[in-house]
Protein backbone atom coordinates (compact mmCIF):
# COMPACT_ATOMS: atom_id res chain seq x y z
CA UNK A 1 0.00 0.00 0.00
CA UNK A 2 1.16 3.55 -0.81
CA UNK A 3 2.43 5.32 2.10
CA UNK A 4 1.68 9.19 2.96
CA UNK A 5 5.34 10.68 2.14
CA UNK A 6 5.65 14.17 4.13
CA UNK A 7 6.54 17.25 2.15
CA UNK A 8 9.70 18.17 1.93
CA UNK A 9 10.00 21.31 4.20
CA UNK A 10 11.13 24.10 1.21
CA UNK A 11 11.49 27.14 3.84
CA UNK A 12 15.00 26.84 3.35
CA UNK A 13 14.91 26.94 -0.77
CA UNK A 14 14.80 30.65 -1.01
CA UNK A 15 17.97 30.74 1.45
CA UNK A 16 20.16 28.52 -0.74
CA UNK A 17 18.66 30.78 -4.09
CA UNK A 18 20.10 33.87 -2.05
CA UNK A 19 23.43 32.31 -1.34
CA UNK A 20 24.05 31.39 -4.82
CA UNK A 21 23.12 34.69 -6.39
CA UNK A 22 25.46 36.52 -4.01
CA UNK A 23 27.86 34.38 -5.33
CA UNK A 24 27.46 35.04 -8.82
CA UNK A 25 27.14 38.39 -8.30
CA UNK A 26 30.07 38.60 -6.51
CA UNK A 27 32.41 36.96 -8.82
CA UNK A 28 30.93 38.36 -12.28
CA UNK A 29 32.08 41.18 -13.37
CA UNK A 30 29.76 43.81 -15.01
CA UNK A 31 31.68 46.98 -15.12
CA UNK A 32 32.46 48.91 -18.27
CA UNK A 33 36.32 49.81 -19.21
CA UNK A 34 36.62 53.52 -19.33
CA UNK A 35 40.03 55.26 -21.07
CA UNK A 36 40.97 58.14 -23.52
CA UNK A 37 39.88 57.42 -26.95
CA UNK A 38 41.48 57.94 -29.85
CA UNK A 39 41.62 57.98 -33.34
CA UNK A 40 45.24 57.14 -34.84
CA UNK A 41 46.59 58.40 -38.31
CA UNK A 42 46.42 56.21 -41.09
CA UNK A 43 49.97 55.16 -42.23
CA UNK A 44 51.23 56.86 -45.16
CA UNK A 45 51.43 54.12 -48.18
CA UNK A 46 55.25 53.07 -48.37
CA UNK A 47 56.08 54.52 -52.31
CA UNK A 48 53.37 57.56 -51.76
CA UNK A 49 55.96 60.57 -50.61
CA UNK A 50 54.55 61.79 -48.08
CA UNK A 51 53.31 65.15 -48.21
CA UNK A 52 54.24 67.55 -45.49
CA UNK A 53 50.53 69.11 -44.77
CA UNK A 54 51.33 72.92 -44.83
CA UNK A 55 49.90 74.22 -41.41
CA UNK A 56 50.87 77.61 -40.49
CA UNK A 57 53.63 78.03 -37.55
CA UNK A 58 51.12 79.86 -35.67
CA UNK A 59 48.58 77.40 -35.48
CA UNK A 60 50.60 74.26 -34.07
CA UNK A 61 50.56 74.05 -30.64
CA UNK A 62 53.67 71.97 -29.51
CA UNK A 63 53.42 69.88 -26.89
CA UNK A 64 56.58 67.34 -25.87
CA UNK A 65 57.19 65.64 -22.88
CA UNK A 66 60.78 64.36 -22.37
CA UNK A 67 62.44 61.00 -20.86
CA UNK A 68 62.40 62.82 -17.30
CA UNK A 69 58.79 63.47 -18.07
CA UNK A 70 59.19 67.33 -17.96
CA UNK A 71 56.88 68.69 -20.09
CA UNK A 72 56.88 71.39 -22.64
CA UNK A 73 53.89 73.81 -23.89
CA UNK A 74 54.98 75.87 -26.82
CA UNK A 75 58.56 76.77 -25.45
CA UNK A 76 58.60 77.39 -22.07
CA UNK A 77 58.64 74.21 -19.48
CA UNK A 78 55.40 73.81 -18.33
CA UNK A 79 53.47 71.74 -15.17
CA UNK A 80 50.84 69.22 -15.92
CA UNK A 81 48.04 71.67 -14.49
CA UNK A 82 49.11 74.17 -16.09
CA UNK A 83 48.94 72.69 -19.83
CA UNK A 84 44.56 72.45 -19.77
CA UNK A 85 44.88 76.85 -19.24
CA UNK A 86 47.34 76.97 -21.50
CA UNK A 87 45.59 75.23 -24.42
CA UNK A 88 42.24 76.95 -23.77
CA UNK A 89 44.11 80.33 -24.18
CA UNK A 90 45.90 79.47 -27.01
CA UNK A 91 42.98 77.41 -29.00
CA UNK A 92 40.25 80.48 -27.75
CA UNK A 93 43.03 83.21 -28.62
CA UNK A 94 40.59 86.15 -27.50
CA UNK A 95 42.85 88.57 -28.35
CA UNK A 96 44.00 87.77 -31.84
CA UNK A 97 47.42 87.14 -30.94
CA UNK A 98 49.54 86.97 -33.85
CA UNK A 99 51.54 84.40 -32.08
CA UNK A 100 48.52 82.30 -31.32
CA UNK A 101 46.51 79.91 -33.72
CA UNK A 102 44.48 82.26 -36.35
CA UNK A 103 40.87 81.53 -36.35
CA UNK A 104 39.12 81.02 -39.61
CA UNK A 105 35.22 81.97 -40.31
CA UNK A 106 33.25 79.01 -40.68
CA UNK A 107 29.61 78.27 -41.86
CA UNK A 108 28.44 76.03 -39.96
CA UNK A 109 25.23 74.41 -39.83
CA UNK A 110 22.24 75.04 -37.54
CA UNK A 111 24.74 78.27 -35.89
CA UNK A 112 25.60 80.52 -39.00
CA UNK A 113 28.83 81.77 -38.93
CA UNK A 114 31.46 81.44 -36.53
CA UNK A 115 34.73 81.69 -36.20
CA UNK A 116 36.85 78.57 -35.50
CA UNK A 117 40.39 78.58 -34.51
CA UNK A 118 42.49 76.26 -36.91
CA UNK A 119 44.95 75.35 -33.67
CA UNK A 120 46.24 71.67 -33.77
CA UNK A 121 47.76 70.36 -30.63
CA UNK A 122 50.76 68.12 -31.59
CA UNK A 123 51.86 65.60 -28.91
CA UNK A 124 55.35 64.11 -29.23
CA UNK A 125 57.30 62.16 -26.76
CA UNK A 126 59.98 60.20 -26.18
CA UNK A 127 60.69 56.69 -25.74
CA UNK A 128 61.60 56.83 -22.07
CA UNK A 129 58.25 58.70 -21.38
CA UNK A 130 56.40 56.94 -18.79
CA UNK A 131 53.18 56.11 -19.29
CA UNK A 132 50.99 57.22 -17.19
CA UNK A 133 52.47 61.14 -18.01
CA UNK A 134 51.71 60.54 -21.24
CA UNK A 135 47.62 59.71 -20.27
CA UNK A 136 48.07 62.62 -18.09
CA UNK A 137 48.96 65.22 -20.57
CA UNK A 138 46.62 63.24 -23.22
CA UNK A 139 44.25 63.89 -20.35
CA UNK A 140 44.77 67.61 -19.99
CA UNK A 141 44.28 68.27 -23.80
CA UNK A 142 40.93 66.65 -23.86
CA UNK A 143 39.98 68.66 -20.16
CA UNK A 144 40.91 71.97 -22.11
CA UNK A 145 38.42 70.84 -25.21
CA UNK A 146 36.15 69.96 -23.06
CA UNK A 147 36.41 72.87 -20.86
CA UNK A 148 36.22 75.23 -24.13
CA UNK A 149 32.90 72.79 -25.74
CA UNK A 150 31.56 73.77 -22.61
CA UNK A 151 31.90 77.32 -22.36
CA UNK A 152 30.72 77.31 -25.77
CA UNK A 153 27.61 76.00 -24.99
CA UNK A 154 26.42 77.71 -22.40
CA UNK A 155 27.07 80.34 -24.54
CA UNK A 156 24.87 79.47 -27.29
CA UNK A 157 22.32 77.17 -25.50
CA UNK A 158 22.74 77.96 -21.55
CA UNK A 159 23.86 74.40 -20.84
CA UNK A 160 26.74 72.39 -20.60
CA UNK A 161 27.82 70.42 -23.57
CA UNK A 162 27.06 66.96 -21.84
CA UNK A 163 23.42 67.89 -21.37
CA UNK A 164 22.63 69.06 -25.39
CA UNK A 165 21.07 67.10 -27.57
CA UNK A 166 23.13 65.28 -30.68
CA UNK A 167 22.62 67.97 -32.78
CA UNK A 168 23.59 70.60 -30.78
CA UNK A 169 26.55 68.13 -30.14
CA UNK A 170 27.68 68.18 -33.17
CA UNK A 171 27.49 71.52 -33.92
CA UNK A 172 29.49 72.26 -31.01
CA UNK A 173 31.89 69.69 -31.75
CA UNK A 174 32.19 71.79 -35.29
CA UNK A 175 32.97 74.93 -33.58
CA UNK A 176 35.30 73.75 -31.32
CA UNK A 177 37.14 70.92 -33.08
CA UNK A 178 39.35 68.34 -31.08
CA UNK A 179 42.64 68.48 -33.44
CA UNK A 180 45.39 66.44 -31.56
CA UNK A 181 48.14 65.20 -33.85
CA UNK A 182 49.98 62.40 -32.62
CA UNK A 183 53.65 62.75 -34.70
CA UNK A 184 55.56 60.22 -35.80
CA UNK A 185 57.63 59.16 -33.01
CA UNK A 186 61.06 60.64 -32.89
CA UNK A 187 63.56 60.95 -30.13
CA UNK A 188 63.02 64.32 -28.47
CA UNK A 189 65.89 64.74 -26.60
CA UNK A 190 68.73 63.26 -28.56
CA UNK A 191 69.63 66.46 -30.53
CA UNK A 192 67.14 68.97 -32.89
CA UNK A 193 66.55 68.41 -36.84
CA UNK B 1 -13.77 58.58 12.71
CA UNK B 2 -14.25 55.17 13.63
CA UNK B 3 -13.69 53.30 10.81
CA UNK B 4 -10.19 52.36 10.95
CA UNK B 5 -9.64 50.36 14.89
CA UNK B 6 -6.38 49.60 15.87
CA UNK B 7 -5.61 47.07 17.99
CA UNK B 8 -8.87 44.65 16.31
CA UNK B 9 -9.32 41.08 16.97
CA UNK B 10 -8.50 40.12 13.55
CA UNK B 11 -4.61 39.74 12.83
CA UNK B 12 -3.73 40.45 9.63
CA UNK B 13 -3.61 37.26 7.28
CA UNK B 14 0.55 36.15 6.62
CA UNK B 15 1.83 37.25 3.55
CA UNK B 16 2.97 34.14 1.38
CA UNK B 17 6.26 33.86 1.05
CA UNK B 18 5.65 30.34 -1.42
CA UNK B 19 7.20 32.27 -4.82
CA UNK B 20 10.46 34.00 -3.03
CA UNK B 21 12.36 31.05 -3.82
CA UNK B 22 11.01 31.70 -7.64
CA UNK B 23 11.66 35.46 -7.75
CA UNK B 24 15.22 34.78 -6.30
CA UNK B 25 15.68 32.55 -9.16
CA UNK B 26 14.65 34.27 -11.74
CA UNK B 27 17.40 37.12 -10.58
CA UNK B 28 20.19 34.27 -10.26
CA UNK B 29 19.39 33.60 -14.04
CA UNK B 30 19.18 37.16 -15.51
CA UNK B 31 22.91 37.28 -13.32
CA UNK B 32 24.10 34.35 -14.46
CA UNK B 33 23.19 35.19 -18.11
CA UNK B 34 24.14 38.22 -18.37
CA UNK B 35 27.73 38.53 -16.85
CA UNK B 36 30.80 36.81 -17.57
CA UNK B 37 34.33 35.37 -15.93
CA UNK B 38 37.12 36.88 -16.92
CA UNK B 39 37.80 35.54 -20.13
CA UNK B 40 41.97 35.46 -20.01
CA UNK B 41 44.10 34.84 -17.42
CA UNK B 42 46.44 38.06 -16.73
CA UNK B 43 49.62 37.16 -17.41
CA UNK B 44 50.98 41.15 -17.10
CA UNK B 45 50.84 43.40 -13.92
CA UNK B 46 48.37 46.07 -15.24
CA UNK B 47 48.09 49.49 -12.72
CA UNK B 48 46.05 51.59 -14.47
CA UNK B 49 46.59 55.42 -15.06
CA UNK B 50 44.01 57.58 -13.37
CA UNK B 51 42.17 60.48 -15.81
CA UNK B 52 39.46 62.44 -15.31
CA UNK B 53 38.01 62.68 -18.73
CA UNK B 54 37.04 59.54 -19.83
CA UNK B 55 34.92 57.81 -22.16
CA UNK B 56 32.93 54.76 -22.13
CA UNK B 57 33.73 51.76 -24.05
CA UNK B 58 30.93 51.31 -25.98
CA UNK B 59 30.77 47.87 -27.92
CA UNK B 60 32.42 45.29 -25.46
CA UNK B 61 32.20 42.55 -27.79
CA UNK B 62 33.48 44.90 -30.86
CA UNK B 63 36.93 45.17 -28.55
CA UNK B 64 40.15 43.76 -28.57
CA UNK B 65 42.46 43.86 -25.58
CA UNK B 66 46.25 43.96 -25.49
CA UNK B 67 48.01 44.54 -21.85
CA UNK B 68 50.87 45.93 -21.34
CA UNK B 69 52.99 45.27 -18.06
CA UNK B 70 55.35 43.54 -16.08
CA UNK B 71 55.22 39.70 -15.75
CA UNK B 72 53.40 38.59 -13.07
CA UNK B 73 55.80 37.27 -10.04
CA UNK B 74 55.71 33.77 -10.90
CA UNK B 75 56.80 34.17 -14.42
CA UNK B 76 59.43 37.08 -13.61
CA UNK B 77 61.88 33.79 -13.37
CA UNK B 78 61.20 32.97 -16.61
CA UNK B 79 60.84 36.22 -18.08
CA UNK B 80 62.32 38.80 -16.13
CA UNK B 81 60.58 41.98 -15.14
CA UNK B 82 60.54 43.98 -18.27
CA UNK B 83 57.52 45.20 -20.16
CA UNK B 84 55.94 42.60 -22.02
CA UNK B 85 52.58 42.37 -24.25
CA UNK B 86 50.02 40.02 -23.63
CA UNK B 87 47.98 38.59 -26.51
CA UNK B 88 44.88 36.23 -25.67
CA UNK B 89 46.77 34.39 -22.72
CA UNK B 90 49.98 34.38 -24.16
CA UNK B 91 53.32 36.72 -23.95
CA UNK B 92 54.00 38.26 -27.58
CA UNK B 93 56.19 40.26 -29.53
CA UNK B 94 54.92 43.26 -31.47
CA UNK B 95 55.26 41.67 -34.59
CA UNK B 96 52.54 39.46 -33.74
CA UNK B 97 50.25 42.28 -32.83
CA UNK B 98 49.49 42.04 -37.25
CA UNK B 99 48.12 38.40 -36.85
CA UNK B 100 46.06 38.75 -33.86
CA UNK B 101 44.52 42.10 -35.59
CA UNK B 102 43.44 39.96 -38.19
CA UNK B 103 41.83 37.17 -36.60
CA UNK B 104 40.12 39.73 -34.16
CA UNK B 105 38.64 41.70 -37.42
CA UNK B 106 37.98 37.66 -38.33
CA UNK B 107 35.82 37.07 -36.10
CA UNK B 108 33.62 40.12 -36.26
CA UNK B 109 30.69 40.49 -38.71
CA UNK B 110 31.75 42.33 -41.80
CA UNK B 111 29.46 45.36 -41.46
CA UNK B 112 30.97 46.21 -37.97
CA UNK B 113 34.82 45.91 -38.74
CA UNK B 114 34.59 49.55 -38.93
CA UNK B 115 34.02 49.78 -35.76
CA UNK B 116 36.67 47.56 -34.05
CA UNK B 117 38.23 49.28 -31.29
CA UNK B 118 41.30 48.09 -30.03
CA UNK B 119 41.85 48.42 -25.79
CA UNK B 120 44.94 49.56 -24.34
CA UNK B 121 45.62 47.91 -21.19
CA UNK B 122 49.21 49.26 -20.01
CA UNK B 123 50.47 49.58 -16.53
CA UNK B 124 51.50 53.39 -15.86
CA UNK B 125 55.16 52.34 -14.76
CA UNK B 126 55.87 51.10 -18.64
CA UNK B 127 57.93 53.38 -21.25
CA UNK B 128 56.64 55.04 -24.01
CA UNK B 129 58.87 53.33 -26.31
CA UNK B 130 56.76 49.99 -26.09
CA UNK B 131 53.58 52.12 -26.75
CA UNK B 132 55.09 53.41 -29.57
CA UNK B 133 55.98 50.40 -31.16
CA UNK B 134 52.17 49.01 -30.50
CA UNK B 135 50.73 51.91 -32.05
CA UNK B 136 52.89 52.16 -35.33
CA UNK B 137 51.99 48.37 -35.40
CA UNK B 138 48.16 49.45 -35.53
CA UNK B 139 48.35 51.82 -38.04
CA UNK B 140 50.43 49.43 -40.17
CA UNK B 141 47.14 46.68 -39.51
CA UNK B 142 44.71 50.09 -40.15
CA UNK B 143 43.29 49.22 -36.66
CA UNK B 144 42.77 53.16 -35.74
CA UNK B 145 40.45 53.21 -33.01
CA UNK B 146 42.20 52.79 -30.09
CA UNK B 147 41.49 53.33 -25.98
CA UNK B 148 43.76 53.75 -23.72
CA UNK B 149 41.76 52.37 -20.91
CA UNK B 150 41.84 54.47 -17.71
CA UNK B 151 41.12 54.22 -14.22
CA UNK B 152 38.41 56.99 -13.31
CA UNK B 153 39.76 59.99 -10.40
CA UNK B 154 37.59 63.23 -9.71
CA UNK B 155 39.29 66.30 -10.82
CA UNK B 156 40.99 68.41 -8.86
Amino acid sequence: MARKTPDINASSQADIAFLLLVFFLITTTMDVDKGISRKLPPMPEENQQQEDVKINRRNIIVVKINSQDKIMVGSSPTDVSQIKDKIVEMLSNPTDNPNMPEKEVKAIKGLGNYPVSKGVVSLQNDKGTLYNTYIQVQNEIVRAINELRDQFATQHYGKKYAQLDEDHQKIVKEAIPQNISEAEPKDVTKGKK
Amino acid sequence: MGRFRKGGKKSAPAISTASLPDIVFMLLFFFMISTSFRQTDKLVQVKLPAATENTKLERKDLTSYIYVGAPIPSKQAQYGTDSRIQLNDSYKTVNEIRDFIAAERESISEGEREAMTVALKADENVRMGIITDIKQELRRCSALKILYVARQREAN
